[in-house]
């Protein structure tokens, strides 16, 4: 809401600077986003009194002036007919920026000799100072505007554009501001006048007024004024819808609308003679019903939508926009003034069911009092009829169903106050503060009864009243206490446990964190072409068609990812994300089901003097770091050949499991992949973990995943053996067996060779054998038995023959 | 068939002089110096063997072989000769990095945060993304039809339910979890509940659609706002030193009464970093605690907001470009 001081000060005198006020506003609720400034760059520019004026020794025309700045006393040149002594004036001093009167550019004032006499500064025209084109003469100013202030303050206006919260829908008003203003800086808050003479007939002569659906529509008021004479607004009113953006229409309308900005009510003025039987009914809509609207459109009307009507059809939609038909005309000459309590949820409703989002409705969905009704309806009845003349009805018109049962009064005892404030006020400070908000306060046992003002419609427990005062009383005033009492009972979170150390794990693979989109779209999906799986939950309201779906596959991220940074990162590119994908289950919500991305590609290492040129990522590395998370987890992974994920090129990829559970995959990515997804560099190996496979499987072992196991005190020996195998028998097999072997501590391959000197199709493995008893030193004989006893072993399982 | 164990292996052999060499006296420096590198020496004799070896397999044990007669040559240089005897080296030139993994700046300031609650006895728990509408507005006393509800844009799922309502949706925050984490435990409550949210808006230096919070709730008998300020100053003393400007004014959020916004100096200017409170008795009573007995506060902390603050990162749209040059600053 913008508010504009000039207006403001109608309603609370400002003895505080306007920053200051801003400052308290915000911290008591009331933001305030931006001072905005009106009035030229006036710094430099003060209030001057002339105290003398004499002629210029040298110049007929000219006369010297001298002025009272303030600060000091100055002699001026100056060429004005109507400069006088005891003016007051704006002076301008050397270095300020005034309006060249010439060149009509700013221009920074400068010493000036004129004629022979030295000029301090100048009194200033309109012109100069940016106001208007007036140049004949001095601005004049009010006689009782302080000598030595800025011209700002005098002449300037400001907007404080304040962020007002769904709770305040009387701030949505000049009036309401002012209060907060008056309640946070001690001083009083006027409203404005309501008295109007009422000549006319008795209203009830001239219009009745029924509510046939009382649940929407608390209280309505209304007033009738004819002979009224319709036409364009005065200056003044124009002049303050305008500074709100508000367009003038007719004097009428305006009016309502200056009183909806005043004090936050919405009005409406019908014409009365288009009120058939000068009824006002107020009720549902009837099915099918229409409404030529305000604003030329033909509306057909939800059934829930409150109008209202005359006896016959619709005349207006309450509390959203009024009808075509009825509304005010240059030939309209009586009306039906409305002020009426309408339902905030079907107020929303029904803007949200026709698209219309109108000022009433941005206050009526906020809920209003029924009593601010009253007070507006008066407020807009006087200033109708001071600006548009006519004759008053004797008395208004006042339905007000529920009013028996209205009591917005609020207990408010000492001990809540405490329980959730924490601090206890002195009672005399509870009750200048509420009274100083408009509260009524009356003493109970152990507190106060609060009856709120008719404007707060937010003040209903006593929660309220709490804020209320810590508000208005400051938040500094509140002790600070960190949190003690007894701690709850400890829930394990296993899910999270694990993944942050898949997290960990990986970044001590060398692994960089990244945080990608979880939407996307099920086409950019499709390009990495992950396994199927179910169909991506799809959004409503997309904020682009790029972002239209949630990800079943964090593959598309993290490959992206690693595409983008090929094209700026010079060194190691290897990435991982650890998030969610979310996987429909046709109803309810979606399994979020956490899982771990990586991929590499480029260099194994940085660059480095005594290197040489690094070898690049592969399958290995890829391998190797889900062996090393899984290792972290006390999981032995098992790596077999699969065939059935068209992510990774054929032939290149392993399925990773444990405990016969799978647990992801891991491979370099299929070409046609990588030119889908617009990534340039290759091979790009990557893995995917299901981490909450991973938690499922640690949850259901003994609490402790990782388990001690002693190392033998006797010395180990290692021995070397290389055999020769089909290409087509896995290493791993082999090594499995040679580990499974008697006496073995440790074994692995230490070398793969293909090539020249062995039979085609044939490969060599060399393997790596540690020897290692639990109570003693192994002698060489035992050794030799136990490692002839592998090598017979593989030539059984796997044909294997010893290379010589 | 040759017999696999007729000749000791490498490994063998090197930790066997050097176990050695470790014992040996100066004078017996020479005599170790021929059983193993001498002429009749025991890795000479090994490298003479090389001829009777395989074509392939010559290249692979030559190497490995000669290797580790360097390595002990330099032992047992190291034992005769002090440290400083030895070459100059250009001390200046860049050291051997192993290549080093980082955390996302998102993850490392969601553990800070936790972490510094946990020092408090806040629990770490975690809810879905993907929500109602009931425990992302109606639980947290935003009814339909409430304007409060504008304050927060809505990603909504496309799924519509038999009765012609949207139900579903992308959490605006992590609040839904305050109202589950009741449902199912009783007071004293305190937890903090780290997570994505998402929000339809437009996105600039300040503002993204997709971003994280940290939740807090603690509810127990006695609580009040000064055990909220208390709190939240320890976190932001924690997380941001005590020497940092902190503003703690009023503010709204339909779920909480009396309403905090948070805020801390980010180059003169108030960066709001959370939004808190006292739970409104409404949440309360609607999880079935007695909010004449029990009372809690929340707060909802923006995460890449805190890392902005911490790192005088200018950009929130940084945190989801995945650009190393951003990543590996931190």
């Amino acid at each position: 809401m913008r508010i504009p001081v000039s207006w403001l000060k109608d309603y609370v005198p400002l003895a505080t600077p306007i920053e200051e006020v801003a400052r308290r506003l915000t911290m008591a609720g009331l933001e305030v986003e931006a001072i905005e400034r009106t009035g030229g760059d006036w710094r430099g520019i003060v209030v001057g009194h002339v105290q003398a004026v004499r002629p210029h020794p040298n110049a007929d025309r000219l006369r010297l002036v001298t002025v009272d700045t303030g600060k000091e006393t100055v002699e001026v040149v100056c060429g004005a007919p109507n400069v006088a002594e005891g003016q007051k004036i704006a002076y301008a001093a050397v270095g300020a920026t005034l309006v060249d009167g010439h060149t009509g550019k700013p221009a920074q004032l400068k010493p000036a000799r004129i004629r022979g006499v030295v000029s301090n500064g100048m009194v200033c025209s309109e012109r100069e100072l940016g106001i208007s084109q007036e140049h004949e003469g001095i601005l004049v100013l009010s006689v009782d505007a302080p000598i030595g202030t800025p011209l700002a303050d005098v002449l300037g206006d400001a907007i404080l554009d304040i962020k007002v919260s769904p709770n305040r829908p009387d701030c949505l008003s000049l009036l309401g501001i002012a209060r907060e203003i008056a309640a946070l800086t001690d001083v009083r808050a006027v409203p404005p006048p309501v008295e109007y003479p009422e000549s006319g007939p008795p209203v009830g002569s001239l219009a009745q007024v029924r509510i046939d659906d009382p649940d929407l529509c608390r209280r309505y008021t209304a007033s009738v004024i004819a002979g009224i004479r319709v036409g364009p607004s005065p200056q003044w009113l124009v002049d303050r819808l305008g500074l709100l953006g508000q367009n003038p229409i007719n004097n009428v309308v305006d009016v309502t609308n200056y009183v909806m900005l005043e004090m936050g009510q919405p009005l409406h003025a019908f014409n009365l003679r288009e009120v058939h039987g000068g009824t006002v009914v107020v009720r549902r809509a009837t099915q099918g019903e229409k409404l030529l609207t305000l604003d030329g459109a033909e509306r057909s009307l939800p059934g829930d939508a409150l109008v209202i009507a005359d006896t016959e059809r619709p005349i207006g939609l309450a509390g959203v926009i009024g009808g075509l038909r009825s509304g005010i005309t240059e030939a309209t000459t009586d009306i039906l003034l409305e002020s009426a309590t309408f339902d905030a949820a079907n107020n929303r409703r029904t803007q949200a069911a026709l698209a219309i989002k109108t000022e009433a409705t941005v206050r009526f969905e906020k809920g209003l009092r029924p009593e601010l009704a009253e007070v507006a309806l008066k407020r807009a009845t006087r200033l109708i009829h001071e600006v548009c003349g006519g004759t008053v009805a004797a008395g208004w018109i006042d339905v007000w169903p529920g009013r028996e049962q209205h009591d917005p009064s609020v207990m408010v005892t000492r001990r809540k106050l405490a329980q959730v404030l924490g601090v206890e006020y002195p009672e005399h400070q509870v009750e200048k503060t509420l009274a100083a908000l408009g509260c009524t306060v009356a003493f109970t046992t152990d507190g106060w009864r609060i009856t709120p003002p008719y404007w707060r419609s937010d003040i209903t427990i006593p929660e309220d009243a709490a804020e209320e005062l810590a508000r208005v009383i400051g938040y500094d005033t509140i002790p600070t206490r960190v949190i003690s009492g007894e701690l709850p009972r400890w829930i394990p979170n296993p899910r999270r446990d694990v993944r942050e150390r898949v997290r960990d794990a990986l970044v001590a693979c060398g692994m960089q964190e990244v945080v990608t989109y979880p939407l996307t779209t099920e086409e950019s999906m499709a390009r990495v072409r992950p396994p199927a799986g179910p169909k991506p939950l799809r959004v409503a309201n997309p904020m682009s068609s790029e972002f239209g779906a949630l990800r079943t596959t964090l593959r598309e991220g993290v490959l992206r990812a690693v595409a983008r940074n090929t094209h700026t990162w010079r060194g190691p590119i290897a990435l991982f994300e650890c998030a969610r994908v979310y996987l429909d289950q046709g109803e309810g919500l979606p399994q979020e089901r956490e899982m771990a991305v990586g991929a590499f590609v480029g260099p194994r290492q940085a660059t480095h003097w005594s290197g040489g040129v690094a070898p690049v990522f592969d399958f290995f590395d890829a391998r190797g770091a889900v062996e090393s998370v899984l290792e972290t987890l006390g999981i032995e992974a098992e790596f077999a050949a699969t065939a059935e994920d068209a992510t990774f090129a054929a032939g290149r990829y392993a399925s990773v499991a444990a405990g016969g559970r799978r647990l992801g995959v891991v491979g370099e990515v299929s070409p046609d992949v990588l030119v889908a997804i617009g990534c340039d560099a290759s091979p790009v190996a990557m893995f995917e973990i299901d981490v909450d496979a991973i938690a499922d499987l640690i949850a259901s072992r003994p609490r402790s995943d990782v388990q001690f196991k002693p190392f033998g005190r006797y010395p180990e020996s290692v021995r070397d053996l290389s055999i020769v195998v089909d290409q087509n028998v896995e290493a791993g097999k082999v090594l499995a067996l040679a580990k499974r072997a008697r006496l073995v501590a440790d074994a692995t391959v230490f070398d793969e060779y293909r090539g020249t000197g062995l039979a085609a199709g044939k490969k060599a493995l060399g393997l790596r054998i540690v020897y290692q008893a639990p109570d003693r030193t192994l002698t060489s004989e035992e050794i030799d038995r136990a490692h002839s006893s592998i090598l017979r072993g593989l030539e059984h399982e796997f044909g294997a023959v010893l290379r010589s | 068939m040759a017999n696999p164990s007729s000749t000791e292996s490498l490994e063998s052999l090197r930790g066997r002089a050097l176990v050695e060499l470790r014992s040996a006296s100066a004078e017996e420096l020479d005599a170790w110096r021929s059983k193993y590198l001498g002429r009749r020496g025991a890795v000479t004799q090994l490298l003479r063997g090389i001829a009777e070896m395989p074509v392939e397999e010559r290249r692979r044990f030559g190497a490995a072989a000669n290797l580790l007669r360097e390595e002990m040559e330099v032992a047992l240089a190291n034992r005769q000769a002090p440290v400083a005897g030895r070459a100059r080296i250009d001390v200046s030139l860049p050291g051997r990095r192993p290549q080093t993994g980082r955390l996302h700046p998102t993850t490392w300031t969601i553990r800070d945060i936790t972490a510094a609650f946990g020092a408090m006895g806040f629990q770490v728990v975690e809810g879905p993304e993907v929500e109602y509408d009931h425990y992302n507005f109606t639980a947290l006393n935003i009814p339909q039809d409430h304007p409060a509800r504008d304050m927060w844009d809505t990603l909504w799922i496309d799924r519509i339910d038999a009765d012609g309502k949207r139900r579903v949706l992308l959490r605006t925050h992590t609040s839904p979890m305050q109202a589950r984490v009741m449902e199912t435990s009783r007071p004293p409550v305190r937890v903090v509940v780290p997570g994505r949210c998402y929000r339809y808006e437009a996105t600039d230096a300040t503002h993204e659609w997709h971003f994280h919070q940290v939740e807090g709730l603690a509810v127990a008998e006695g609580i009040t706002f000064a055990d909220l300020k208390g709190t939240l100053y320890e976190f932001a003393r924690r997380i941001f030193g005590s020497d940092r400007k902190v503003r703690f004014r009023c503010d709204y959020f339909p779920f909480v009464e009396p309403g905090v916004d948070m805020a801390i100096d980010w180059k003169g200017q108030w960066l709001e970093i959370m939004g808190a409170g006292m739970v409104h008795p409404r949440v309360l009573a609607g999880v079935g605690y007695d909010p004449e007995k029990y009372t809690g506060f929340a707060f909802g902390i923006g995460v890449e907001r805190v890392a902005i603050l911490r790192h005088g990162i200018d950009d929130i749209r940084q945190f989801a470009a995945n650009d190393l040059r951003f990543l590996s600053q931190f």
